[in-house]
């Protein structure tokens, strides 16, 4: 089944309904469904989902054409390759949050790489208010040369004033 | 004796309550602890865990940094007392090539009886009382599948200061 898989990506105003909606159109049209990530971002629905869909792209946009009209979605579809439970399980995850400022995202990230995180999740949102925003950003990621060589990372963004803490995975298994 | 995994009904269901304690028992018991062993390394197991449906689990952090109870088999055990929460990554024997994120009690007074039926008191904190909750909820036929807190709201308990 590791073909005629393909990545449906909608995004829309949120509404009531539309991850049901969307759901059942596709598993009416004979849809299976692998991995999906459905999220409210700054109000708006979004969700990846991973269809498997032995018809093919074009008949799968035109089965959800009506759906997405009527909910007014955008849709993109990208063929992929299918790989569940292929998910690399995270070492570490780095906590940052801080006075919401341009470039926090790409600063972080980029130092992190640079000392050898791959990174497997990323979340983040803003905080506070309004006339004081705090931007809080969660990394879940492998440290492919030890989390040690993380630590220097985190001591430069805490000496530039973020709230940064590196937190071992303590995966459980029992 | 071999695991069991889910959706097999049976870890589904409220384990009894253990009133025999005889050699037969303890025979059982280290079987069960052998099943442990030989998983990948696992740090307990329920008795559930293998289709006996007795209220028995088995914890053994010792291969962990911090201090810790060593090797403790619980029978009948109850969460006396608890404060604090933690999240953490979990997996589970019975629940094959999935993780997700926990939210735990940090540290718990447990109240247990021994193989031979005598009573045990027993504190734990961090990875230890982790392990604790998570084997004596298969006990209750919960499994960490239902307690799964999405990355967001671990965001959202961590502003909150939780
Ligand atoms: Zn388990």
């Amino acid at each position: 089944m590791a073909e005629h898989w393909f990545m449906l990506t909608v995004v829309g105003r949120d509404r009531a309904g539309i991850v049901a909606q969307l759901a059942q159109t596709l598993f009416r049209a004979g849809a299976d469904f692998g991995e999906a990530s459905m999220l409210r971002l700054g109000g708006n629905f979004t969700i990846m989902l991973m269809v498997h869909f032995p018809a093919g792209e074009h008949s799968l946009a035109e089965s959800i054409k009506a759906v997405a009209e009527h909910l007014q979605l955008r849709v993109h579809i990208d063929p992929i390759d299918s790989h569940l439970h292929e998910n690399e399980a995270a070492d570490v995850v780095v906590s940052i949050s801080g006075a919401d400022q341009a470039g926090i995202v790409a600063g972080v990230t980029t130092r992190l790489a640079a000392v050898g995180l791959d990174i497997l999740n990323l979340d983040s949102t803003v905080a506070g208010s309004e006339a004081s925003p705090v931007y809080v950003m969660r990394i879940e990621g492998r440290a492919r040369e030890g989390i040690e060589a993380l630590e220097p990372v985190i001591a430069e963004l805490q000496r530039e004033g973020l709230d940064a803490v590196l937190h071992p995975v303590d995966m459980l298994i029992a | 004796m071999e695991l069991i995994t889910w959706p097999d009904e049976r870890l589904r269901r409220v384990a009894d309550v253990i009133d025999v304690f005889d050699k037969a028992l303890r025979e059982q018991a280290s079987k069960l602890e052998a099943v442990m062993r030989a998983g990948p390394a696992a740090v307990g197991i329920a008795a559930p865990q293998v289709g006996w449906l007795q209220r028995l689990v088995i914890v053994d952090v010792t291969a962990r940094k911090g201090t810790n109870n060593g090797l403790l088999i619980l029978l009948n055990p109850e969460i006396v007392q608890w404060q604090g929460s933690v999240i953490g990554r979990e997996g589970c024997l019975s629940v094959p090539e999935y993780t997700g994120n926990v939210v735990r009690a940090a540290e718990l007074v447990i109240e247990a009886q021994d193989l031979y039926g005598e009573s045990c008191r027993y504190e734990a904190s961090g990875f230890e009382a982790r392990v604790i909750q998570h084997e004596l909820d298969h006990l209750d036929g919960l499994l960490f599948t239902d307690r799964i807190v999405s990355r967001r709201s671990d965001l959202f308990l961590r502003q909150g200061g939780a």
